[in-house]
């Protein structure tokens, strides 16, 4: 669709009040009386806290109240949107314990006047604990002498999937942790430098036939390769402002989806959803560690209850570091078969996860899943464990598990492509996916594969190396000058792009302006407004005449997608068609009432509605006040059957001001919505000191309708920049003998900063739509993170071969040392070193 | 008593107008004073509440401890002068360039902007065992963390560790032992003179200091004399980010030349032992060589001599090889 706005560059709403330094974050509120809290955190891996003892906290001036994990509601059990009973899960992430299971755990809470009191209490607290078995490297927990993580076990039991022909279970099964160990055969592979292949790994599938595909390969590359665990470092931590008022809780803070946080509250805390508002006008990125908030905000929550005043707890940097999630470093086995030309015959690939202490993490098997994707591998088997540690909790991070996969991957070909004597591009350009492309697991009663709505893989390569000169480059690239040598780089990546089944919800006022109803998180990625352009399009409203209400829940925002998965401009601008397209609909039959004929018969366009062709017709301000008149559906009276609850709600609460738009996305998909990036970087080495800088950097996407170009192209080279910091140097530091956190901070865990990227960073978008979708846009979010991660790995080795690394980051003593020796010397398969 | 971290405790704060009201302040308070200047270092410590003096000495309104001046055709430089100023000094960039280029390379902008180069110079090491408030032989314990067969120690010390490994982090220091720089100190007992590469010591001298700066005693200016000025300069700071970040080996070395020959040379490296090492050997071997690939071979090649790795920090031997190769080899532009 086209073309006033949709496509155009436009002043976001929250711009100016953004670089003004007016808008409010969670932190940036104050309500009268408000405590601040200040939390006690375990200084164990593994404990069990065997004593608290508060009495000289409390005696502390200023100090209202302490919140243990006594004051906590227990897990309840849950239904779910299809009306099935979700079983709790009683071993699942908590926001305070009496038996941490990380370094880092919050245990209790102290509400106090002011912060210096509150730790002031924290610290005449007395307590004791027991310490227990912990391990902070996934590898050990699985040697047959190595500890467990939990008491229970080490990882999530996977029930068997019922067998064809019966039906699945009305209740899934409760979350249950067991133990798994290597075999003595996986232990001697292990205790060699290998990491094994476990047969027994607990999520497996295949498709294909693997043995015949590895008898057709002309070259069968057998490798491991290790990525690195990396903290989400949202610049807003998970700060929360919490009070209660006439029985509501009210919740200030980050969030990716304001919408869906206050199903996120009221599960944590235990209270319906129609008694929770959530406020988060700005969040300072999420990454997916904020999907619908962060538990640790039923801490304020809950300790406002206990001392009936507002409780801003702030979270320090150093507390996110425990708390603010990250993503599962994965150690990968990846045998692959390529035939002469450089198809991948066979892939048979084994992923050892992190999982952290809590919730079983997609990470390891979206590891297979995306490989399955990007590679179009003819045969595949995957097996892989999320192996349970006492380090913190993980979360999806952009691309969760797609990352780690290109990472474990890319590597791989690019080798392959040179002991075949193939084009980078080349080889990447006959594996990749095209039209409806066939993906993961065989499921479903037949057994059969998902397919992608649509994937142009090859133009984004064409296009790629047509923009970043890649033959020229590629001649110079291994070139010595001096002690500098050149690398060029190229990769691809891909991840979901795109959900389906959420709600619009606009009002045509009678003072002619359009008011739309955003329930999208604002967390940076201007999809919060982007999404709702479509809307205005399609009544040709323009944008000045457009007034956004976002950022609070009290104030009737429909139901929306959670902003996770790259699926909001997917999902949401389907939901603003189907609002635009329902106020359209009223507004021609409101014409064609009062002006004779059929609502076929007018258009909506420049403020009016009026007869096609010329004739007739009225402006959108007068037929709002004709919606009014007319009332039931027209002015939100009368309201679809199939909106979600939350929008009906809303709706209901608007209705009866103009012309509404409301409706659930009914668009029919064929097929799974993913979306793809090419990367090409260019890398300098300096092989005396190992130290390496980007020269430069290209993403080119394959994301359909381009909607907000300004903002795709912050997503595209912001999220490559993301995946680049897993390269050059982002990762975890933990000593594996006490378990504890030696990086704690920015400096120790080096997110990438400005200037290690290049300054003109460049990106491109093939623009070409999504035909399973009327607008024809897929999500961005993620896919340029795996690009941006492996065109720099994939320089790197372009430039000195592949005897530097097996583990990323790649840092310059790893370089340096590898060199030296002439082959990688930094330990394989060791965890966060 | 549990603990926490990044909340400061309270404390009682005086900012001095004067070197003497600082010093006299110090005279009274010292062991239970912390000096500050720029807090890049101070603020670590009081958040994580690891120290816990009872009364901060901020240096921030003591304008006598601010500026640049010519002194003898060399410079001397008030300890509170911002990293910044420096680099921006005319004074400094024309015939010292060389501390001008290290103190550029510091961290980032804004903490250079905060940070001083007495507080550079002073600065407590950055590992994070000790850092993190492990009760480490330098904290008064009596064990290394960082030199445990588990220890993560990428950043730690490849030569004269004594007990501890860790690293003096400053990149200025070995730019002034370079450029035969001076510390002024004072206390109430007067002045005295330090020699900048007899101002730092490692923990065979006292494991629980970087320099020889008593709890009393206040570095008030760094003298910078004429010997070095306008000489050939070389540094270069290794680390893993482009900003913000500590190096992982730094050298400093300022050269002149007689007849194509190295006449004279100073070089010192920091980042690889608890203190800046001046490489004397590498200097008495180079004199009166040529600036050749086989005299740089050579220096690098004696530079690691006795150089002994941890787990996880191999890479600092060939590494401090190869910038003292450079340093000898000198700019590609000179």
């Amino acid at each position: 669709m086209a073309e006033k706005l949709v496509g155009q560059n436009y002043v976001t709403p929250d711009l100016i009040a953004k670089v003004t330094g007016k808008s409010k974050y969670a932190e940036d509120f104050r309500v009268e009386g408000m405590l601040f809290a200040k939390l006690l955190l375990s200084p164990h891996p593994h404990a069990r806290v065997t004593r608290i003892d508060t009495t000289a906290a409390m005696a502390v001036p200023g100090v209202k109240a302490i919140l243990t994990a006594d004051d906590l509601p227990a897990p309840a059990d849950a239904v779910n949107d299809n009306g099935q009973l979700i079983l709790a899960n009683i071993d699942g992430e908590v926001s305070l314990t009496k038996e941490p299971v990380y370094q880092g755990q919050p245990i209790l809470a102290v509400a106090a006047v002011d912060e210096v009191a509150a730790a002031e209490a924290i610290e005449r607290i007395e307590i004791d604990y027991e310490p227990l078995p912990f391990v902070v490297d996934p590898l050990v927990s699985l040697r047959p002498d190595g500890p467990n993580a939990r008491t229970k076990g080490n990882y999530w039991f996977i029930p068997p999937p019922t067998p064809p022909g019966t039906p699945p279970p009305k209740t899934p099964p409760r979350p249950e942790i067991r133990e798994m160990k290597w075999t003595p055969a996986e232990l001697a592979e292990a205790d060699a430098g290998r990491l094994p292949m476990m047969d027994g790994a607990p999520e497996a599938w295949a498709h294909g036939d693997l043995e015949a595909g590895f008898k057709e390969a002309e070259l069968v590359l057998d490798e491991t390769f290790v990525t690195p665990d990396t903290s989400h470092q949202t610049l807003e931590t998970r700060t929360a402002l919490a009070y209660w008022q006439n029985g509501k809780v009210h919740v200030y803070t980050g969030t990716q989806s304001t919408a869906q946080t206050v199903l996120g509250v009221s599960r944590w805390v235990g209270v319906p959803p129609e008694d929770v508002v959530v406020v988060s006008e700005y969040t300072g990125g999420g990454f997916g560690s904020k999907i619908t908030g962060a538990i640790s905000l039923v801490i304020p929550v809950l300790l406002s209850k206990k001392a009936n005043a507002p409780v801003m707890m702030r979270i320090t940097r150093e507390e996110e570091h425990y708390i603010g999630r990250a993503r599962p470093g994965v150690r990968g086995r990846m045998k692959i078969g390529f035939a002469k030309d450089g198809r991948i015959t066979a892939l048979d690939m084994c992923s050892v996860s992190d999982n952290g202490p809590f919730e079983r993490q997609g990470d390891c098997n979206n590891t297979g899943v995306i490989a399955s994707l990007m590679y179009q591998p003819k045969a595949m088997r995957f097996r892989g464990i999320s192996v349970l540690t006492n380090t913190p909790p993980r979360g999806p991070q952009s691309q969760p598990g797609g990352t780690q996969s290109h990472m474990l991957l890319e590597p791989v070909i690019s080798k392959a492509a040179r002991k075949l004597g193939i084009d980078q591009v080349a080889i990447r350009r006959i594996n990749a996916p095209s039209g409806k492309a066939p993906f993961g697991p065989p499921g479903g009663p037949k057994q059969v594969q998902q397919y992608t709505t649509s994937a142009f893989v090859k133009e984004t390569l064409d296009k790629g190396s047509a923009l970043f000169k890649w033959d020229e480059r590629k001649a110079q690239s291994g070139k010595r000058d001096g002690s500098k040598v050149r690398g060029v780089g190229v990769a691809v990546s891909t991840y979901s792009a795109g959900s389906t089944g959420f709600d619009g919800l606009i009002v045509i006022k009678p003072d002619g302006r359009l008011y739309i109803q955003s329930g999208i998180g604002n967390h940076g990625t201007e999809s919060v407004s982007d999404c709702h352009r479509v809307s205005a399009e399609i009544l040709d409203v323009p944008w000045d005449k457009v007034v956004l209400t976002w950022g609070d829940t009290a104030k009737n925002l429909p139901w929306t997608c959670n902003s996770g998965g790259s699926q909001t401009i997917h999902a949401m601008t389907r939901a603003a068609h189907a609002a635009g397209m329902d106020a359209r609909k009223k507004l021609q039959e409101i014409a064609a009432k009062d002006l004779g004929g059929r609502p076929d018969d007018y258009e909506v366009a420049n403020e009016r509605v009026s007869r096609k062709g010329g004739g007739p017709g009225m402006t959108l301000a007068k037929a709002a006040q004709r919606a009014i008149e007319l009332g039931g559906a027209y002015d939100g009276h009368q309201l679809p059957k199939d909106v979600n609850r939350f929008t009906t709600a809303s709706a209901t609460a608007l209705a009866g001001q103009g012309l509404m738009g409301v409706a659930k996305d009914n668009y029919p998909r064929d097929g799974q919505s993913r979306s793809f990036v090419a990367g090409f970087a260019e890398v300098e080495i300096d092989v005396e000191t190992g130290k390496y800088y980007i020269l430069d950097y290209l993403a080119v996407a394959d994301v359909g309708t381009v909607v907000h170009p300004r903002a795709l192209g912050g997503q595209i080279l912001g999220r490559s920049i993301l995946g680049i910091g897993h390269t050059i140097g982002q990762k975890w530091v933990y000593d594996q003998q006490y378990g504890v956190a030696l990086a704690r901070r920015f400096h120790h865990n080096r997110p990438p900063t400005i200037l290690d990227v290049p300054e003109q960073m460049a990106w491109a978008a093939l623009d070409i739509p999504d035909p399973e979708t009327p607008v024809g846009a897929r999500g961005i979010g993620e896919p340029p993170v795996g690009a941006g991660a492996c065109a720099v790995l994939n320089a790197i080795s372009d430039a000195l071969g592949d005897n530097i690394y097996q583990r990323a980051p790649v840092t310059l003593d790893m370089i340096l040392t590898s060199l030296e020796a002439g082959r990688p010397t930094i330990e394989p398969l060791t965890a966060h070193i | 008593m549990a603990v926490i971290h990044d909340v400061m405790p309270a404390f009682e704060l005086f900012q001095p107008e004067s070197t003497a009201d600082a010093v006299t302040l110090l005279d009274r308070y010292s062991p239970n004073a912390l000096v500050m200047a720029g807090g890049m270092d101070s603020f670590d410590w009081l958040k994580d509440r690891i120290k816990r003096p009872s009364v901060v000495i901020d240096l921030s309104r003591t304008g006598e401890l601010r500026g640049i001046k010519d002194r003898d055709g060399g410079l001397e430089i008030g300890a509170a002068t911002t990293l910044t100023e420096i680099v921006r000094s005319p004074l400094v960039r024309g015939k010292f360039a060389l501390l001008a280029e290290a103190a550029e390379l510091v961290a980032s902008p804004q903490i250079r902007n905060q940070g001083t180069l007495g507080g550079n110079v002073s600065q407590d090491t950055r590992c994070w065992y000790y850092r993190a408030g492990w009760s480490c032989y330098r904290a008064g314990g009596n064990i290394c963390y960082a030199d445990t067969p588990t220890a993560i120690n990428r950043e730690h010390a490849i030569l004269d560790a004594d007990r501890c490994v860790a690293v003096n982090p400053s990149d200025t220091a070995p730019a002034l032992i370079a450029l035969d720089a001076q510390m002024v100190i004072q206390s109430a007992r007067g002045e005295r003179v330090v020699e900048a590469e007899d101002f730092f010591i490692g923990p065979g001298t006292d494991i629980t200091r970087m320099t020889v700066l008593a709890p009393d005693e206040l570095l008030t200016a760094i003298r910078i004399p004429a010997t070095w000025g306008g000489a050939q300069f070389y540094f270069e700071k290794v680390r893993d980010r482009n900003v913000w970040d500590f190096p992982l080996l730094n050298v400093a070395a300022a050269t002149t030349y007689a007849s194509g020959r190295i006449e004279r040379i100073r070089m010192v490296v920091n980042a690889a032992a608890p203190r800046p090492l001046r490489l004397h050997a590498v200097e008495a071997a180079v004199v009166g060589q040529p600036r050749s690939e086989e005299t740089a071979e050579r220096a690098g090649q004696i530079a690691i001599e006795g150089a002994q790795a941890l787990r996880y920090n191999a890479y600092k031997i060939p590494l401090m090889r190869n910038l003292v190769k450079r340093a000898i080899r000198g700019r590609s532009d000179t």
